[in-house]
């Protein structure tokens, strides 16, 4: 669960990104962060995985106040967090396999572990068979089920993608989408930034329209606006 | 840390090094430069403190009894000299003592002829006195000269000016040593640095998926180890070989025999130096490792 309380984040620079933000996202649910560049949707998620600090107000983060938060709890905060990035950031000189082990290895797990947890997830988003390969060896597409696959690993109670669509072609779009809609259907909350109009509308999901850094219009069933 | 944990630090630590080749070198080559230049000051250092230890023992100040006392009179006065500051013993010689302890030192060949026709009674009872402080010698000598009846004969073998050299030449090698252990470290710290440059994606993924500090920061620290004690044990060989050359050398020039028995020999002090150079290693390595994954602790 996620829960902002008139949350404003004022960056160094004075950039005033986010002005007094009140959301609520629960567990299980799927929303859509929409809005034009510049309005705050990736401070947003900054702000989640404590990578910022809000400037003002109360965050709560899966059991998480983030205004007690200690520098050393930080870790255990986003083991309950997934996050996908519009460029993937797959490690290059590591395999399909490797990559989503990776980041169970990097928390201290064991290997047997990892060796029974991977290849599920890989299965899961549809890349079994292409576990010995190496990012460039793969599309777009293939690289993002990737990300998804390293953001699940660790049975996050939320995946955050930031634009995970953004340098997809509109079919590769669609599926990664709907790819985390059947996560979303397994239990995982699900907060997906994107200005992917169509999709956003077909979805008949929740939609937080951000503007200005302001939030301007929160619809339960909504399409985009603007 | 666990055990599993440990091991993949130890993994990752090694291939750090190996991907910067050129960097872990010339960073292990620093460290063992720096090594031997401190390990040779502190070696010159520990034999000269030897030979002027050696050289202390037999600084002594002679006072000669005046042949118009009698024995008892004589054996009188080391109250006298005793209460002289900075006596530390003060040895009463007979002049027979004295004669045979003359004739000792005479080459045996020689020995009759150089005798000849000299007897105790041309020699003087004496005291031989040693003093707590060197550097301090010359004055005692010169109030033990106001005692009646006692001559002082006091030829310094150690001047001050040796004195303050030994003292000048400590300083030198301990602001030295920091100096080079300060420059061990930024090399190390440099070559870390660029491990954790390649990385700096790994190291990203590491932070967003919550992996600990510490567990980013093992790796680095345990390559910049693994370099400092590999530099030590380098160290350490290079020193015996350049220590016990050097002494050979010293040995076989002419007027430096007589150093022979006096100088360290490397054996005795091997395991303390072997010691202390891979001790010094690790924790220049440790301490470079931890300086330069410092920034990426943030966040
Ligand atoms: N690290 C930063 N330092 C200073 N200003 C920043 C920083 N990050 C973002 N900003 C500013 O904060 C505002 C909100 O940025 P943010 O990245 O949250 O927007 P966004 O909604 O994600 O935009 P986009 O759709 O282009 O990704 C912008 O004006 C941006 O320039
Ligand atoms: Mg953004």
């Amino acid at each position: 669960m996620v829960v902002f309380n008139n949350v404003s984040k004022t960056y160094a620079n004075g950039t005033k990104a986010l002005k007094g933000i009140d959301l609520r996202v629960e567990d299980g649910e799927f929303v859509f962060f929409v809005g034009p560049s510049g309005s705050g949707k990736s401070t947003v998620v900054k702000l989640i995985t404590a990578e910022v600090d809000p400037t003002e107000g109360e965050m709560l983060v899966n059991g998480f106040d983030l205004s007690k938060l200690r520098r050393r709890q930080i870790p255990a905060l986003r083991r309950t967090i997934g996050v996908v990035y519009q460029d993937f950031r797959l490690i290059e000189n590591m395999t399909v396999y490797e990559n989503v082990a990776f980041a169970m290895r990097v928390i201290g797990e064991g290997s047997r572990n990892i060796s029974k947890r991977v290849p599920i997830m890989l299965d899961l988003v549809g890349l079994a068979h292409k576990s010995r390969r190496y990012p460039r060896e793969l599309s777009g597409g293939e690289q993002q089920r990737v990300s998804i696959a390293r953001a699940l690993v660790n049975n996050p109670q939320v995946i955050i993608a930031d634009e995970p669509t953004g340098n997809l072609d509109p079919a590769r779009s669609g599926e990664i989408m709907d790819l985390l809609r059947k996560i979303n259907d397994l239990g995982t909350t699900v907060i997906a930034v994107t200005h992917e109009k169509d999709i956003v509308n077909s979805f008949g999901k929740r939609v937080v329209a951000f503007d200005g850094g302001r939030i301007v219009s929160d619809a339960r069933d909504g399409y985009y606006q603007v | 840390m666990n055990g599993r944990n440990f091991i993949y630090f130890i993994k990752e630590g090694i291939k750090g090094i190996f991907v910067h080749g050129f960097m872990s070198f010339a960073a292990v080559s620093v460290i063992v430069a720096c090594l031997i230049i401190t390990g040779t000051f502190s070696l010159v250092v520990m034999n000269v403190n030897v030979l002027i230890d050696r050289v202390e023992d037999e600084n002594e100040i002679l006072a000669f009894v005046d042949d118009s006392l009698d024995d008892t009179e004589a054996l009188a006065l080391v109250t006298e000299i005793a209460a002289v500051p900075n006596v530390a013993s003060a040895t009463f010689v007979t002049r027979d003592e004295a004669l045979d302890e003359w004739a000792a030192t005479l080459p045996e060949d020689y020995r009759d002829m150089m005798l000849t026709g000299i007897t105790s009674a041309d020699l003087r009872h004496r005291y031989v006195i040693k003093t707590e402080d060197l550097s301090r010698a010359e004055e005692t000598a010169a109030e033990i000269a106001e005692i009646d009846g006692v001559e002082v004969q006091f030829d310094p073998r150690l001047s001050d000016a040796t004195l303050s050299m030994q003292n000048v030449i400590r300083i030198v090698s301990y602001i030295l040593a920091v100096i080079l252990f300060i420059v061990s470290m930024f090399m190390i710290a440099n070559t870390v640095k660029l491990a954790t440059f390649d990385r700096r994606e790994e190291i990203g993924i590491m932070k967003i998926v919550g992996a600990t500090n510490s567990f980013i920061r093992w790796p680095f620290v345990i390559q910049g180890a693994l370099l400092g004690l590999v530099g030590g044990a380098i160290a350490f060989f290079v020193q015996w070989g350049i220590y016990n050359y050097a002494c050979n050398l010293m040995l076989n020039y002419v007027g430096l025999e007589m150093l022979g028995d006096e100088l360290i020999s490397f054996g005795s002090i091997a395991i303390r130096m072997l010691l202390i150079f891979i001790g010094v290693g690790f924790t220049v390595g440790v301490l470079g490792g931890s300086l330069t994954i410092r920034k990426f602790m943030r966040v």
